[in-house]
């Protein structure tokens, strides 16, 4: 399994309508994710949810972005190379895609297992590791996917509407 | 529904260590107590007070996010200057207490059903 797709119920509806009419983004920011960087792991995320909090998204709303997308750009720092994250922002939802530089989740079904985790003492000793980065990503997102293999890049991506 | 801030920090004997100007502001609604910080974004809800004894930066910022607007120290732990600047900044209330979290837990919970 190299692929996984995770589209909620509610969600069907609108994500087809956004496949078809592919709108462009009203705004698009770039993020760089550095390896092991836990002092700056963390400034995308909260970037983000400022920015839907000033177009007047409401609080849970912005609770699940922040949620999601700090455990993906935690995910990078912590088990990537370093990486990218782009954040565009359309009128009715935001869409965040995660690309690492490698090294690829050699077992994603494993990776998608709650308490299954990699994760080294580093990573530990900061307070994550425990297993629930993908399915937290997963509970708190419209959309999830992940496109990952061993030894390449991995992109996960999560669209969530307001 | 939720309950006085000042009175919380009484019955913990505990210390506020970010403004105490701000106390009014800070909205206690109930509490998680966990030392993983995924546990506490996959499980915590908005404006429940964490307890703790993990004093990293991190906290904060998935305080932040979560919108939990105070988090307590347990058994005394407290954290470094940095951590308590980044909480000011993100206008996240701190408290240290030298009680277990079990014990803050505890009387949390009195205060909240009484």
């Amino acid at each position: 399994m190299a692929e996984y797709w995770n589209i909620t119920e509610n969600a069907q509806v609108n994500f087809e309508k956004f496949k078809k009419e592919k709108p462009e983004p009203e705004m698009s920011i770039t993020y760089k994710v550095g390896h092991k960087d836990f002092v700056n792991s963390g400034k995308a995320s909260s970037e983000i949810k400022l920015m839907l909090k000033r177009l007047g998204v409401n609080p849970e709303i912005l609770r699940r972005v922040a949620v999601a997308s700090y455990e993906a750009e935690i995910n990078v720092t912590a088990h990537s190379i370093g990486g990218n994250i782009i954040c565009d922002i359309y009128l009715d939802c935001v869409h965040i895609k995660f690309k690492d530089n490698g090294p690829g989740i050699k077992s994603l079904e494993k990776a998608l297992e709650p308490g299954w985790s990699t994760a080294d003492d580093l990573v530990r000793e900061m307070g994550f590791g425990a297993g629930l980065g993908l399915p937290n990503i997963k509970k708190n997102s419209d959309i999830m996917h992940i496109d990952s293999e061993e030894s390449k890049s991995t992109l996960l991506e999560i669209i969530i509407f307001y | 529904m939720g309950i006085n801030t000042k009175e919380f920090i009484k019955s913990i004997d505990g210390e506020v260590l970010t403004d105490t100007q701000n106390l009014e502001n800070v909205i206690i609604e109930g509490g998680y107590v966990s030392d993983l910080l995924s546990d506490v974004m996959g499980n915590a809800r908005e404006n429940q007070v964490w307890i703790t004894i993990m004093k990293h930066l991190n906290v904060i910022a998935v305080a932040a996010l979560a919108n939990m607007n105070c988090v307590c120290f347990a058994n005394n732990v407290t954290p470094d200057q940095t951590v308590i600047d980044k909480a000011i900044e993100e206008n996240v209330c701190l408290i240290k207490s030298g009680l277990s979290t079990f014990e803050i837990a505890g009387r949390l919970y009195q205060l909240m059903h009484q």
